[in-house]
């Protein structure tokens, strides 16, 4: 119960992009091999969530470039990590280590940055990300009752990385980037039945959809409050929004979140939106500024930054909201 | 401070707050094969679209929340529930209201419950089989986020009269919300609404029973809500649909100013209170509220002035004014709203008034698809709704395709009759497709093909994961009008700008169109279009992919089109040019110095048993059947999986199996009637390096260049070449290579027999048979050139999956593949083993290997030589390159574009 007390306090911050530090270490094809798969039949450059096995090092280094930013929740590199988007590298065998050897490179990182200044407790937050197919969409237009996965596949998917997880000592469980709510239901109720089956109290979870564009909803049609509507069963620590959207173009939507949601309000835009190269050029001061705004506005409780920030963003946007007060939790009424 | 109310809070793709001041909630009822013989029909018929016409209805009508029932003995309810729910899902209009999944087997709702986003309601959960099988049910509901209807039933039976059904109601109450933790405004009860006027005495006071209950359940659990099936109420009077409508209408009045929240009523059947004519009005009222009722006095009024009022028909209510329009309009409606409902007649229509059916495509069904694309590109259409245009389209086209055919064959027999030229040989412009290498997104894709294929084009479509010569050769293999890209990662964008390389050095003619998340208008005016002339094209969406392509194909528009674009590019492009992005390399002397550490010293080479080449000219294909590899084989029938796993995999393993069966019956059959020739080569010669060359001792000394990893490394790693491999002439080491080419001869003929009998199944099977065996072959040749040939690993012992994951010692790169990125050093492979003369390779000008089904490569013995890739080069090195191969710049440049920046 450490964090309410924590989110009680103060507006906690949450780290930034995994990718993009991962990609200022150049790494080759036999970089993501190392020792252990430097004979695998795939090529798996690319398969980020691997570096927690054969480079543990550099996402341990990661990590603590944010935790010296000044973050308070770190994000296990663990995007991927489930058995259906392994199977793109023939990995599938792996996911349940990937999430053990992940949430223990984020554990120790957290841990030694806790150890330096136990005033300020460091979280590690167990990253549950979409999968690569969707329950709601068809990929054929032809067929459009047609399902790539079924939702028992992506119960038992989550489920298996839910485990890691835990095994490896998260803090909590953040399912984010959402931009299909029937796979968010799905890890919800993996979540659901890994606690009721272990007999034991559940973490923590963190709920965080994406807004994809313009028509202000999700990929699969949701409106945002119908996406928090069908995932405030998950009693969720926090809800909010990550990805897709720079910090400008998802104000709007941070601001309607906090006037609906019943729990903490998070939001870690991406560093603005790409240029036509793909590139993310928001400079960290200009995120930090967003944000800041938002704090004073008491839309927020947790903030951060998903694509394209960098431990730089996230020293800016933790310095700019240290001093703000988080935003209340609404008095939930009893009667009508 | 901010406060929030214990609404009941549903969702479907737009959110549902039942608040006090909603009065009352109308579930639709029709989508209910219990209650709705015509949806019951359609279901079990498999006439799903139309299944969904009557889900539209209900939302059109004003239902608020979806009631979807599939119980019927003839029915598998599981699969009729995800197969309606599924397709429900697809439906945006549709699945805007919450669904509210409705079956008295929980194995149904589970089902339903799999297949929403939504937050839905549960109808129903009930204490009938006992309060732990409750519980258990109310977990799963809860852990889908359901609210739940909870039936007023218990061990003993349903209830009837008030004071039961209040007490079974707070005992699930207090259930639910103490052991379960339901929020209780997640909790509604039906308290049961049983049929009355049935001549039966007791039967008399159930309205008033539910009425009554409902106030009290009000009181006591006030967060609650009270639903009810309104129709039961008036199940006497079925066949009289007047009489029945005026009792639901004023049970609701009553039921609803005591409290009642929803009811699953026929929302485009419920007349309003005060529109019922008062006699009528009255006579209800009597009998609901079991006034004037004593000898079912006021029962037998109301049945008396039932006869007397039997069969007014009413008007439907949907809107229908739209149809009323012109047949151009009206076709635009359908499609901009994904209506399927009118689209054969209209366009039968329309056709009739056209002058071609091609004007009817080229017309209105053009001008509503681009209403659909500028409504979705300003956000006020989305995804799923662009699809089910795409599907209106679809059937539209399919309507005129008949007639687009007829008049083409007539032509051509009118070209024919006069001897003249017949232009449209070619058929419909055609367009291809492809997902580029390294990316397995195409959603996107399947949406462009769908549209444009709707749109009267012949689509090609190649998958996901093409390769640039793949693409490239089958627009020029199917003469393609129009090559298409799509990609949703980052990587795919240097593929693309690859393509256009690679189309310009082809002298491809064809327009290229580029789609997909990561393209952008900018990044195809600065890095693709300058490096193709015929017309590069960014599209941002499906819909508008279908302008874009009548702009290109139009002779006359074309040239505007692209004149106007070829200036709006450029303009970018200098906009752009200010901006420069850096990456780490190392100079190439610096590379060079950062060779694979080998100490030369400390090992001695092994010499191979013999020096020139070897023919191998009657290799048997039985022999060369173990060492299939047949993933790639299920691969290329997009059956992705581990091989023999994929034959029993719950999807398609059934497939899989049969496909696996056809194919070894074909093998048996090549083999048995010696369908296919397996010719190879191998030789191995002397060899020194220096530098990244490598001196091969054949008859004449031929020097062979490779290249060199240049990007920036982490210290301990080395800049690896394959010249690393061989030992260099300071290391006074006599050292070999080797290199092999082999192929499949004598597929043609069975193509053509194929062809022929238009059987492309088992045409597939053999092209992909074909490769493999040429696969298998240069496996097969590689081990026995490990093992006897060169002999330098005499005592390997690998299984044919260890092979596949390339455990064995060595290495046998080939030509234009990541290791040695130059295809033209294949020239030098095939003049040392003289491949074209002995086994009948022929290269082509692109240095493609014809046969298709061949495979060549360098032969590297040295224990540390591995697989790697080259990556990209400096402006320095490739200086360098051209000098050592004597080649003139541009030629080298061009040749090894896909690795310089």
């Amino acid at each position: 119960m450490q964090i309410k007390q924590a989110l009680a306090e103060r507006i906690l911050v949450i780290d930034g992009a995994m990718g993009t530090m991962i990609q200022r270490h150049k790494l080759e094809e036999a970089d993501y091999r190392g020792e252990r798969f430097k004979d695998w039949h795939t090529d798996v450059k690319g398969n980020n969530d691997l570096l927690c096995i054969t480079q543990p090092q550099i996402i341990i280094g990661i990590h603590e470039l944010y935790l010296e930013a000044g973050a308070d929740i770190i994000e296990t590199n663990t995007f991927s990590s489930t058995v259906i988007a392994m199977a793109d590298y023939d990995m599938q065998s792996l996911a349940y280590e990937l999430n053990v050897a992940a949430a223990n490179c984020a554990r120790k990182a957290a841990d030694k940055y806790t150890a330096l200044n136990p005033a300020k407790p460091r979280f590690v937050a167990g990253a549950i990300g979409p999968l690569n197919k969707t329950l709601s969409l068809s990929p054929d237009v032809n067929n459009p009752g047609y399902r790539a996965v079924t939702f028992d596949e992506v119960v038992a998917a989550y489920y298996q990385q839910i485990s890691g997880l835990v095994d490896g000592g998260v803090d909590i469980i953040l399912i984010e980037t959402i931009f299909d709510t029937l796979n968010a239901k799905g890890a919800i109720f993996a979540v659901k039945k890994y606690f009721r089956d272990k007999g034991v109290p559940e973490l923590p979870v963190m709920i965080s959809g994406t807004i994809t564009d313009a028509s202000g909803r999700t990929l699969s049609g949701q409106t945002l409050e119908a996406f928090y509507t069908s995932v405030m069963h998950a009693n969720p620590l926090s809800v909010g929004l990550n990805c897709a959207l720079g910090a400008a173009e998802m104000r709007s939507h941070i601001e309607e979140l906090s006037s609906i949601a019943a729990c903490h309000v998070s939001a870690y835009p991406n560093a603005g939106l790409p240029n036509a190269m793909g590139e993310y050029d928001e400079q960290p001061h200009e995120t930090a500024h967003f944000i800041e705004e938002w704090a004073q506005q008491g839309f927020v409780n947790i903030v951060g930054g998903c694509c394209g920030t960098t431990p730089d963003h996230i020293k800016h946007i933790a310095q700019n909201v240290q001093h703000l007060k988080p935003r209340a939790i609404p008095a939930l009424e009893t009667a009508l | 401070m901010l406060s929030i109310k214990p609404y009941l809070r549903l969702s479907g793709l737009e959110p549902l707050v039942i608040r006090p001041e909603n009065n009352f909630v109308n579930v639709g009822e029709r989508t209910n094969v219990t209650g709705s013989k015509k949806f019951a029909r359609l279901i079990k018929e498999n006439k799903y679209e139309e299944a969904l016409s009557v889900a539209r209805q209900q939302v059109e009508s004003g239902a608020q929340i979806l009631d979807v029932n599939m119980d019927d003995a003839l029915l598998e309810g599981v699969q009729a529930m995800t197969t309606f729910l599924n397709l429900v899902q697809s439906e945006p209009d549709i699945a805007r209201i919450p669904i509210m999944i409705d079956s008295s087997k929980f194995e149904i709702i589970e089902a339903g419950l799999k297949c929403v986003q939504g937050k839905c309601i549960v109808n129903s959960i009930s204490m009938k089989e006992g309060e732990a099988k409750f519980i258990e049910q109310a977990f799963i509901c809860k852990a889908f986020g359901a609210a739940v209807i909870v039936m007023a039933f218990d061990e003993i039976g349903q209830a009837d009269t008030k004071e039961r059904k209040v007490s079974i109601c707070h005992r699930a109450y207090k259930i639910l919300t103490e052991q379960v933790g339901f929020d209780p405004q997640d909790i509604i009860f039906d308290p049961n609404i049983f049929a009355i006027a049935t001549g039966i005495e007791e039967h008399n006071n159930y309205a008033v029973d539910f009425i009554e209950a409902t106030k009290e359940i009000k009181q006591l659990m006030p967060l609650t809500k009270v639903s009810g099936g309104v129709s039961n109420v008036s199940f006497s009077f079925r066949g009289n649909d007047h009489v029945r409508e005026a009792i639901h209408s004023v049970f609701l009045f009553h039921a609803i100013k005591s409290g009642m929240d929803m009811g699953i009523v026929n929302a485009g059947q419920l007349v309003v209170y005060d529109e019922i004519e008062p006699t009528l009005r009255d006579l209800c009222e009597d009998v609901i509220l079991n006034r004037n009722n004593d000898n079912n006095e006021a029962t037998e009024k109301l049945i008396i002035h039932a006869e007397t009022v039997k069969a007014k028909g009413k008007v439907e209510v949907k809107d229908e004014k739209w149809r009323n329009n012109s047949v151009e309009e009206r076709l635009k409606h359908s499609l901009v709203n994904g209506i399927t409902d009118y689209i054969d007649a209209d366009t039968e229509e329309a056709r009739q008034k056209y002058p071609k059916p091609l004007d009817v495509i080229e017309g209105p069904l053009m001008a509503g698809m681009n209403v659909v694309g500028d409504l979705f590109g300003a956000g006020k259409m989305f995804l799923p709704q662009v699809v089910k245009s795409a599907r209106v389209m679809k059937k539209s086209v399919a309507v005129l395709t008949p007639f687009i055919e007829a008049e083409k064959e007539e032509r051509k027999l009118a070209h024919l009759a006069a001897g003249t030229l017949n232009e449209e040989s070619a058929g419909a412009a055609k367009i291809l497709l492809a997902t580029v290498k390294g990316d397995v997104h195409d959603i996107g894709k399947n949406i462009v093909g769908v549209v444009l294929g709707c749109n009267g084009y012949d689509i090609v479509d190649l998958g996901v994961m093409v390769p640039a010569d793949k693409i490239l050769e089958a627009a020029q293999r199917e003469k393609a009008d129009i090559i298409g890209l799509s990609g949703l990662i980052t990587p795919s964008l240097d593929e693309m700008v690859h393509i256009a390389k690679e189309m310009k050095r082809r002298g491809m003619t064809q327009p290229l169109l580029i789609g997909g998340a990561t393209t952008s208008r900018m990044h195809t005016a600065v890095k693709i279009a300058p490096e193709f002339g015929n017309g590069v094209v960014h599209v941002l969406d499906a819909s508008r992919s279908v302008t874009v392509a009548g702009s290109l194909l139009n002779k006359e528009q074309k040239i505007d089109f692209l004149a106007g674009l070829q200036k709006e590019y450029a303009e970018l492009k200098t906009a752009f040019d200010n901006k420069k992005t850096t990456k780490n390399y190392l100079p190439y002397s610096e590379a060079k110095k950062k060779k694979t550490a080998i100490d030369w010293n400390n090992f001695e080479p092994v010499a191979p048993s013999f020096t020139g080449t070897k023919i191998f000219e009657t290799v048997d294909i039985n022999e060369l059947r173990p060492y299939i590899d047949w993933k790639p084989f299920f691969i290329a029938w997009e059956m992705h999986g581990n091989f023999p796993a994929i034959l029993t995999d719950s999807v398609v393993g059934a497939e899989a199996t049969k496909l696996y069966k056809d194919a070894n019956a074909m093998l048996d059959k090549i083999i048995a009637e010696k369908w296919l020739q397996a010719k190879g080569s191998i030789g191995f010669w002397e060899a020194s390096a220096h530098e990244d060359d490598v001196t091969v001792q054949a008859a004449e000394s031929v020097e062979l260049n490779f290249l060199r990893q240049q990007i920036q490394k982490a210290a301990d790693q080395p800049n690896l070449s394959l010249a690393d491999f061989i030992a260099p002439v300071s290391a006074n080491k006599k050292d070999h290579i080797g290199a092999f080419a082999v192929t499949i001869h004598g597929i043609e003929s069975h193509i053509k027999a194929f062809e022929t009998a238009l059987d492309d199944y088992n045409k597939i099977i053999l092209q992909a048979l074909a490769d493999r065996l040429a696969e298998a072959f240069a496996e097969y040749l590689h081990l026995k050139v490990r093992k006897e040939f060169w002999g330098y690993a005499t005592e390997e012992h690998l299984t044919n999956e260890e092979l596949i994951k390339e455990q064995y010692l060595g290495i046998r790169p080939a030509p234009g593949y990541p290791a040695c990125p130059d295809h033209t050093e294949k020239y030098k492979l095939f003049h040392l083993l003289q491949a074209t003369e002995t086994i009948g390779i022929q290269l082509t000008e692109s240095l493609a290997m014809y046969p298709a089904s061949s495979v060549c490569g360098w032969y590297f013995a040295n224990p540390q030589s591995q697989y790697f890739g080259i990556g990209k080069i400096q402006k320095d090195q490739l200086e360098d390159y051209a000098k050592r191969k004597n080649m003139d710049l541009p030629t080298a440049e061009r040749w090894l574009s896909p690795i310089l920046d």
